[in-house]
């Protein structure tokens, strides 16, 4: 009977929360009409800086990749001094406000200064530029896509890897077809995080490249200069792109689990 | 083909210390020791697995102590198989070939070897431990290795699997492939090894060949650990009309009929289970075939059971039941007969 009591607790507790996330949502569903949104599908600002989003995200998780998934594998597998250290270090994008780690970013690639500039020399221009966005969700999202591939990597038996190299593979044909193989699905989920993560991702964008405006930034720029309606129906289409995206990442890696379920 | 010398290796409190031992082309070497003996890691240095502190390792007469595992040609058959998971068998199998070489006729006959061909498009997770163990095999030995380590290949599979499993290793093993396998089983050692190794406590305590090993065990502890008990050479001298019952001679100059398919002349070792040993006060007319007078000199109380060591022509260690033993009056220095039947004798060939 105790037990029954409890169940019916957490169970209203649980709900509280539920409805707490999706009453907003289904809110902004509810207030939004047929037309308005219509019209911002209509709108080329609008689905120009939506695709600029999803573009500038995908390219920040791609070019993370290459960087996230070797350190992550050194970090599962080798020991070394500083290697909690920097374990720690990894997550500090997370805790840091979003704002401030934009003005940080901006301190080191602004055109004041000696990287700023050498940087520039090279060709490579981050204010107000969509290789800005890319480095600025890319600073705050990459700590998903480490933490993942890194728990994977730990999850793969040092087994296998020992197996292969007796079995007479080079260290980088036993990465590539057992190491990486295997820790794929948490790398995946990783990279399905971070890109979600950089997509919404304003307050470190805003500072480094208000233009051209991505998304989080214009539903900002509406709401501070025309008011809640005319913020409502973007902020309505970029939630169901986000959610569409997320749904269809999320089948893509489901369907990858079923095919290499062992 | 292998020589070790002055192999040690720290780890934690547990050193391996200063192992010397050589294993010849063809042989196939059984090290056996207690869990904790230090074989794994013996296995582990010579496949390059792990680095030794001190010694040296040779193999065909190149020193590969600071080699790369890669390039030892030195396969191994991990305890839990370690198969990769997302390959298909034939993709495990031919994970160490080039393309040309996995069209080879030399994969289609060890497949045909291990009796695998119908297992190709299989997962790993789907197979039976009987089948994991063949391909691990098979992917060892399709690298072509100088030598073949075998660590626990038959911890994990019960009776009925062993004696297949047992038989297919020695098949193995005669076509030229040179084994070291681990294990603390010593009916593995008996039925394979054509030498072997004590290792106790990260020393190797003994080594020699496998009737020179069980004949003369240095120690109680070589004793005890090849669990010594009814165990004697014998050679076949006689069998039936039918070929059915065979007699066989010990040292002591007993005689012990037995049903085995090896026929007159063969030379091996008889072991029979305690358990199959019936202790009666007199004669009886049984089934038995086999019966004989002794004299009791040891009760040990086991477990669940009292082991009753008997000596007649021999040493014999019999296992009944606490109530057998209270029923009989079983008493040190007290004579009795023991029977067994034919059938419980194995025959172990040479």
């Amino acid at each position: 009977m105790k037990n029954n009591n409890l169940n019916l607790i957490f169970t209203l507790l649980g709900g509280i929360l539920l409805l707490f996330i999706v009453a907003p949502i289904l809110g902004l569903f509810l207030f939004t009409s047929k037309g308005s949104i219509i019209n911002t599908i209509n709108d080329e600002e609008t689905i120009k800086s939506m695709g600029l989003t999803l573009w500038a995200s995908m390219s920040a998780t791609i070019i993370a990749s290459f960087l996230a998934i070797p350190l992550a594998y050194l970090l599962a597998r080798k020991s070394f001094w500083g290697r909690s250290f920097i374990l720690s270090l990894i997550n500090l994008p997370i805790v840091i406000p979003h704002t401030a780690a934009g003005i940080a970013l901006l301190g080191v690639v602004s055109s004041n200064t000696t990287i700023g500039k050498f940087l520039k020399y090279l060709g490579l221009d981050f204010i107000n530029n969509p290789k800005g966005i890319i480095i600025a969700m890319m600073f705050v999202s990459v700590p998903f896509l480490v933490n993942a591939a890194y728990e994977a990597f730990s999850n793969v038996p040092v087994k296998l890897e020992k197996a292969a190299l007796t079995l007479g593979a080079s260290v980088s044909k036993m990465f590539f077809t057992i190491s990486l193989p295997l820790a794929s699905k948490g790398i995946i989920s990783g990279m399905i995080m971070m890109f979600a993560r950089g997509m919404s991702e304003f307050g470190a964008v805003v500072i480094i490249a208000y233009y051209p405006t991505i998304t989080p930034v214009l539903i900002y720029e509406k709401f501070t200069s025309l008011g809640l309606s005319y913020a409502l129906p973007i902020t309505t289409v970029f939630m169901i792109i986000t959610l569409i995206v997320f749904i269809v990442l999320n089948i893509v890696t489901h369907i990858k689990k079923n095919v290499d379920s062992y | 083909m292998l020589t070790v010398i002055n192999l040690s290796k720290q780890i934690g409190n547990f050193y391996l210390n200063n192992v010397n031992f050589k294993v010849n082309k063809g042989e196939y070497f059984v090290l056996l020791g207690p869990s904790g003996s230090g074989k794994s890691l013996l296995l582990e240095i010579i496949a390059g697995l792990q680095k030794p502190d001190q010694g040296k390792i040779t193999l065909n007469n190149v020193n590969i102590t600071e080699e790369k595992i890669q390039k030892r040609k030195v396969g191994i058959v991990f305890q839990d198989y370690a198969l990769f998971p997302h390959m298909t068998v034939y993709e495990n199998i031919i994970f160490s070939l080039s393309k040309k070489e996995s069209k080879q006729n030399t994969i289609k006959e060890l497949l045909k070897l291990l009796s695998i061909e119908h297992l190709l498009n299989r997962k790993p997770s789907s197979l039976s431990g009987g089948e994991k163990q063949r391909v691990a095999l098979a992917r060892a030995l399709a690298a072509k290795p100088l030598l073949l380590l075998l660590d626990e290949p038959l911890a994990s599979t019960d009776a009925m699997l062993k004696a297949e499993i047992r038989a297919l290793l020695r098949n193995i093993n005669k076509l030229g492939q040179t084994v070291i396998h681990v294990t603390h089983d010593y009916q593995d050692a008996i039925t394979l090894s054509s030498k072997i190794g004590i290792l106790n406590n990260g020393t190797l305590e003994d080594i020699g060949t496998t009737s020179e090993i069980f004949l003369k065990p240095k120690s109680l502890f070589i004793a005890k650990l090849m669990g010594i008990k009814n165990f004697f050479p014998a050679k076949i001298i006689s069998e039936d009309e039918n070929n059915q019952i065979k007699v066989v001679s010990i040292p002591e100059n007993i005689e012990i009929k037995l049903v085995t398919e090896f026929s007159c002349g063969k030379e091996g070792w008889i072991i029979i289970n305690s358990e199959d040993i019936v202790i009666s006060l007199e004669y009886n007319k049984v089934s038995s075939n086999n019966q004989f007078k002794g004299k009791i000199v040891e009760i040990v109380p086991i477990l669940n059971s009292i082991e009753v060591i008997i000596e007649a022509s021999g040493i014999w260690a019999a296992l009944v039941t606490y109530e057998a033993a209270y029923r009989l009056n079983l008493k040190e220095n007290m004579e009795v007969w023991i029977s067994f039947k034919s059938v419980a004798v194995k025959f172990v060939p040479n």
